[in-house]
């Protein structure tokens, strides 16, 4: 449920509805830079309606997953 | 209380260095800088000094607004600071405009503009008829560290002055501060009394961290603006620019897309002069004004944010130079 979401918020953040996300992908391969991550944080916290705390390197979408199952469990 | 801004000016160091200008102290690219930031260019005080851009910029408002530096009752000066720590930089001003009246430095870092007309306006509760300087002026060029190529990108220097008069322009203001000691701070680094010779003192130069700054940077912009909207009773649709403090060019198109309001109503000019503190609105200010764009009547909203943390948010109904 968490992960569908978040590739939601990904494919409209890029403009592409059919961009191919797995648990296991990286921004690197997204072509996400730092800036853009934290945009995304951003509008994932709104979504969710949570705040993640980014002390850690958020490096996958699994990284990201795992922060807001914590933060909303 | 409100104020009308009568006159604008602005000053640029002569010195241009681009993208690839900076490539000749760190390994950085012209494309790596653009994506980021949005910046090509800035200008570098090399000749000038911070007190000839200051003069500069207060020169050409006081001529834009046909006021003689006597008539000034009052010299505002956003700044983190000037050639010297004492004499205050509005000091200098007013002994080289030949002015009387008193003058003082303000700092609130980027937002500084907005925190300078806020101040101002709680003179012209006091007396209506003033006729006030705020002259806002940062030499970043100095601060940052160039051995750090993901600050020093950022920056550049300028200066921009509007003069203030008895009007009813401003209709709109909010200022916040958030003390925050990491996402931004310029440490002090002097002192040479006996006892301190052996602490470790801190750099000198600016240090950031640039994903807390963007987060705060988006949310103050999003923030600022619906408040001073609602405050002045307008719709966001209604306005006719927006000046966001010129910090990064993502910044200001993520805030736009959050506001859902269209870029083409964000002024921009980051692009040649980068991130210039506090004097980044009022540069932008000026040139809207000097190219004509602000007709009378026309609502503009100012959004600027910085160290301090601080923000600050306004909306005028322009009236202009009285010509």
């Amino acid at each position: 449920m968490v992960f569908e979401k978040v590739v939601e918020i990904l494919r409209n953040y890029k403009e592409e509805p059919e961009l191919e996300i797995s648990m296991e992908s990286t921004f690197e391969e997204l072509e996400l830079d730092s800036l853009d991550t934290v945009e995304l944080v951003m509008e994932i916290e709104e979504a969710f309606d949570t705040s993640i705390e980014m002390d850690t390197e958020l490096k996958t979408i699994a990284d990201v997953v795992g922060l807001i199952e914590q933060a909303i469990a | 209380m409100s104020f009308s801004i009568i006159g604008t000016g602005s000053a640029l160091p002569k010195t241009v260095q681009t993208n690839d200008d900076l490539t000749e102290y760190f390994e950085t690219s012209h494309e790596w800088i653009v994506s980021r930031t949005g910046i090509e260019s800035r200008h570098i005080c090399v000749e000038e000094s911070i007190l000839d851009l200051a003069l500069e910029a207060s020169f050409k408002a006081l001529e834009n607004a046909q006021v003689d530096p006597q008539e000034l009752d009052l010299i505002i000066c956003p700044t983190l600071g000037g050639d010297t720590i004492t004499p205050s930089l509005a000091c200098l001003v007013q002994e080289k405009l030949k002015a009387t009246c008193p003058g003082f430095d303000l700092n609130a870092a980027c937002s500084g503009f907005i925190y300078g007309l806020d101040l101002a306006d709680a003179y012209f509760c006091r007396n209506s008829e003033m006729k006030i300087l705020v002259i806002a002026v940062d030499a970043m060029s100095k601060l940052v560290d160039w051995k750090d190529r993901s600050t020093a990108v950022l920056f550049g220097d300028g200066a921009g002055a509007a003069i203030l008069s008895n009007g009813d322009d401003l209709k709109a203001i909010r200022l916040t501060s958030v003390g925050n000691h990491h996402a931004l701070c310029i440490p002090w680094a002097k002192g040479n009394h006996p006892l301190l010779k052996n602490q470790q003192r801190p750099s000198p130069y600016l240090r950031m961290d640039g994903d807390e700054v963007y987060r705060f940077a988006v949310s103050a912009i999003y923030n600022d603006l619906k408040a001073v909207a609602a405050q002045a009773g307008i719709a966001l649709e209604e306005l006719d620019f927006i000046i966001p403090h010129q910090a990064n060019l993502r910044i200001i198109k993520a805030a736009a897309k959050r506001l859902k309001i269209p870029m083409e109503k964000f002024a921009i000019q980051i692009n040649s002069c980068g991130n210039t503190s506090a004097a980044s609105v009022p540069l932008v200010l000026d040139d809207l004004n000097r190219q004509g764009q602000l007709k009378p009547g026309m609502r503009i909203a100012m959004s600027a944010f910085g160290g301090g943390l601080t923000t600050g948010a306004c909306i005028l109904s322009w009236s202009g130079p009285s010509l």
